[in-house]
């Protein structure tokens, strides 16, 4: 590295972003992160949970040492109409096994950590400062621009988020499509770890991971959430922006009624509000991933639209760490062949090819499509469940009537057609 | 079902807003309502108000940045949508 050049410039500090930082530091580079807030971390917000296995193969042991929240034994998918909820719970210790385990997480908290990692490994790391466009000569992406300065790399590397207004500037795509992406708004609510563990059913350090279909996003495309956190429980709900001009209920009133539901306000009654925050989420799998490789120039993470949301698990923080590494991988070699051409960079794409970002990001190309085109499942669903549970469990002195009869009075209403036609279309998509 | 008030939740979160310089504008002039309706239901931050008197409000300082405005209206109604300059805006302590 020459005093006034690095070898590369990560922008953003999210996951992506420092473990980029971290890998290439790790390897001897000359590496700057450069964060617009005041730490990484600061303008970064999840559901959520992050599934460990691409963290675990960089950092060994990482949740003995990192601040995660709780490890997540529990899920639970419910869905809920406005006076019931119909719930599936599943308890394993196999969702524990280190290497399949996953982990609550707050981003203010956890990518600081990982930030101190990424300083521990050599890289510099400069905060509160925006990066406001690239240099760009010859059509070659030569460093950052913020206001007067100017601070040129062998390679950048975008890491600045679903909404990465640097990948447009460089016309690598367009402005995201509001059926490319999900807006999530969520409260922190503050509870004593004890209260947590006895309303959720948690032992020690485990905790539930918990999301809804049906009235949390008033029954159009998306879903509430609740994670157990230490100490707190993070409530949310999400949806996405096409389907949510359709209907007439603001994102803030959905997380108040989910809130207050009858089934979820004796699970935070008590609890303190200490944060309420709001992010994109792009949902719109394989089709919005953009071009992410130019001369000089890889783009990771979320700004390259990776995540996964399958209705049942959502992935975005271990598609973050498996990019990154592919592109750190992608930096190194370019750095021995003193290549960082968009020819040679090409590379990038073999590495995410052979990992499971693309593996998966390929085989669920099909699944955001499914979910939008059937919102059956946010609205016909979750009435005939509870209308079946009903049936089951009201007793009203009404002389019984036959199971099946019954059953399918509600079946009916949806539709014998739609629902195998439904679970047809849905099990291929998966 | 109680209405919700917003603003009271955004009073507990660590903004440093930026007084000189609005990140996010709103166009002056005639406003689409109907797009306007749009970011009244998007908006987490329930930025977009309409009064009793049928006026509307916007007001940046509890902005979470999380660019839905601008995907949906940023070629409407939004005379601007960048992120605060650095240090500025919303600070998420925990995320």
């Amino acid at each position: 590295m020459s005093d006034d050049k690095f070898d590369a410039i990560i922008v953003g500090g999210g996951i992506a972003g420092t473990v980029a930082a971290y890998l290439l530091a790790k390897e001897g580079l000359g590496v700057l992160l450069i964060e617009r807030g005041n730490y990484a971390g600061s303008k970064n917000m999840t559901g959520g949970r992050i599934y460990s296995h691409s963290l675990e193969k960089i950092m060994p042991n990482f949740a003995q040492e990192a601040p995660i929240e709780r490890k997540i034994t529990r899920e639970k998918i419910s869905l809920m109409t406005d006076e019931s909820n119909v719930t599936l719970d599943y308890y394993s210790d196999l969702l524990g096994v280190q290497g399949s385990d996953s982990y609550s997480v707050l981003r203010g908290v956890f990518d600081q950590w990982l930030q101190e990692k990424a300083e521990e490994a050599g890289a510099e790391i400069i905060a509160g400062i925006r990066i406001d466009d690239l240099i760009v000569r010859d059509g070659k992406v030569c460093g950052v621009i913020a206001g007067e300065d100017e601070l040129e790399a062998d390679i950048t590397i975008l890491a600045d988020g679903v909404n990465s207004l640097l990948a447009q500037k460089l016309g690598y795509r367009g402005e995201l499509k509001p059926d490319q992406v999900a807006v999530g708004a969520k409260e922190v609510i503050e509870l004593p770890s004890s209260v947590i563990e006895d309303r959720f059913n948690c032992r020690g350090n485990e905790g539930t991971a918990w999301l809804f279909a049906g009235t949390p996003s008033a029954g159009r495309v998306g879903s509430g959430f609740i994670y157990t956190n230490k100490e707190s429980i993070s409530l949310g709900v999400v949806s996405t922006l096409s389907d949510l001009v359709q209907g007439n209920k603001s994102v803030p009133q959905m997380l108040e009624d989910f809130k207050n539901h009858p089934a979820i306000e004796p699970l935070v009654k008590g609890g303190k509000l200490i944060e309420y925050s709001g992010h994109l989420v792009p949902e719109g799998g394989l089709a919005m991933v953009p071009k992410i490789i130019g001369d000089g120039v890889l783009v990771v993470g979320d700004a390259a639209g990776f995540c996964l949301n399958l209705g049942y698990a959502v992935r975005g923080m271990d598609f973050a760490v498996g990019s990154a590494e592919c592109a750190a991988k992608a930096v190194l070699a370019a750095k021995e062949a003193r290549n960082f051409s968009e020819g040679f960079l090409q590379c990038y794409q073999s590495f995410l090819n052979e990992s499971f970002v693309m593996k998966d990001l390929t085989h669920y190309q099909k699944f955001p499509h499914f979910l939008e085109e059937t919102p059956r499942i946010f609205d016909g669903y979750p009435r005939m469940a509870a209308d079946m549970m009903a049936e089951l469990f009201v007793m009203n002195g009404q002389p019984a009537q036959p199971l099946m009869k019954n059953m399918m009075k509600h079946i009916k209403k949806v539709g014998m057609l739609n629902l195998a036609k439904d679970a047809w279309k849905g099990v291929r998509s998966l | 079902m109680s209405t919700v008030n917003v603003d009271q939740k955004l009073g507990l979160n660590k903004f440093y807003v930026d007084e000189e310089n609005a990140h996010s504008v709103l166009k002056s002039g005639d406003i689409d309502m109907k797009e306007f309706q749009k970011l009244m239901l998007v908006c987490p931050a329930g930025l977009y108000k309409l009064d009793e008197k049928g006026n509307i409000h916007f007001d940046y300082a509890g902005c979470l940045e999380c660019g839905t405005c601008r995907v949906l209206c940023g070629k409407t109604i939004l005379e601007k949508w960048e992120f605060p300059v650095g240090t500025l805006g919303v600070e998420f302590r925990w995320g």
